[in-house]
């Protein structure tokens, strides 16, 4: 089920700080963060964050087109490396 | 036989059922439109006249995408999903479940028909 649009979007309000302050400072400066279920609003384009996967840090440049996504979801938090025995499996995704 | 969007013709069945031929038209859809066609959807789709299937395409052509349109605008949306890199993009990449199904069974729409592997636990030897 979709949250309640009366919530409006979950946003993480230290990271909306952050933003804010980079706009203002006009400055872009990669943030780290762990708020992986954090939306990515229109503010956020331009700027690049380092989402943590759980293991590391993984740059992420917003684009336009990734407003109303999660920062989560575009730092995978597995790796599959294939199945033994299967050759030329895809190496896992980045 | 009436011919709307282009190749679809539904034929002597009642025509809220006929419309649902048109890939992107389903029962709620079929009878919407036909509400606000202002048309009877029990009527068969042959006694329809010329005017009331323009209203109906009218209809169609300014609010409903169909049949090639909404196909590519659906490949649109998924090739969206994989330009950004997110998870679901890799998903639909690499043809695995996009919403969180388990793959460990089952998932055999999106992987396809099984692909055994010999020696896995399980498995019976083939030939025996």
């Amino acid at each position: 089920m979709s949250r309640s649009s009366k919530k409006g979007p979950f946003v993480n309000e230290k990271l909306f700080r952050k933003v804010t302050k980079l706009n203002e400072n006009r400055s872009k400066q990669p943030i780290k963060t762990w708020a992986r279920a954090c939306t990515i609003i229109p503010e956020f384009v331009g700027h690049t964050f380092e989402v943590h996967n759980g293991n590391k840090f993984l740059r992420v440049f917003v684009q336009e087109d990734m407003v109303g996504h999660k920062l989560g979801e575009f730092a995978p938090t597995r790796t599959f490396r294939g199945h033994s025995g299967r050759k030329a499996a895809a190496p896992g995704a980045a | 036989m009436p011919r709307i969007a282009g190749v679809d013709i539904p034929n002597d069945k009642p025509i809220w059922v006929s419309l649902g031929y048109i890939y992107g038209v389903g029962p709620t859809n079929s009878r919407a439109i036909l509400k606000e066609a202002g048309i009877d959807p029990q009527r068969r789709a042959k006694e329809l006249t010329e005017e009331e299937l323009a209203r109906i395409i009218g209809i169609l052509d300014k609010s409903h995408p169909v049949e090639g349109a909404l196909r590519r605008q659906i490949q649109q949306n998924i090739a969206r999903l994989r330009d950004i890199g997110s998870y679901r993009g890799h998903r639909h990449r690499r043809s695995l479940p996009v919403r969180g199904q388990r793959t460990r069974s089952n998932a055999r729409t999106r992987k396809g028909p099984r692909k055994t592997v010999a020696g896995k636990k399980g498995v019976k030897e083939l030939g025996k």
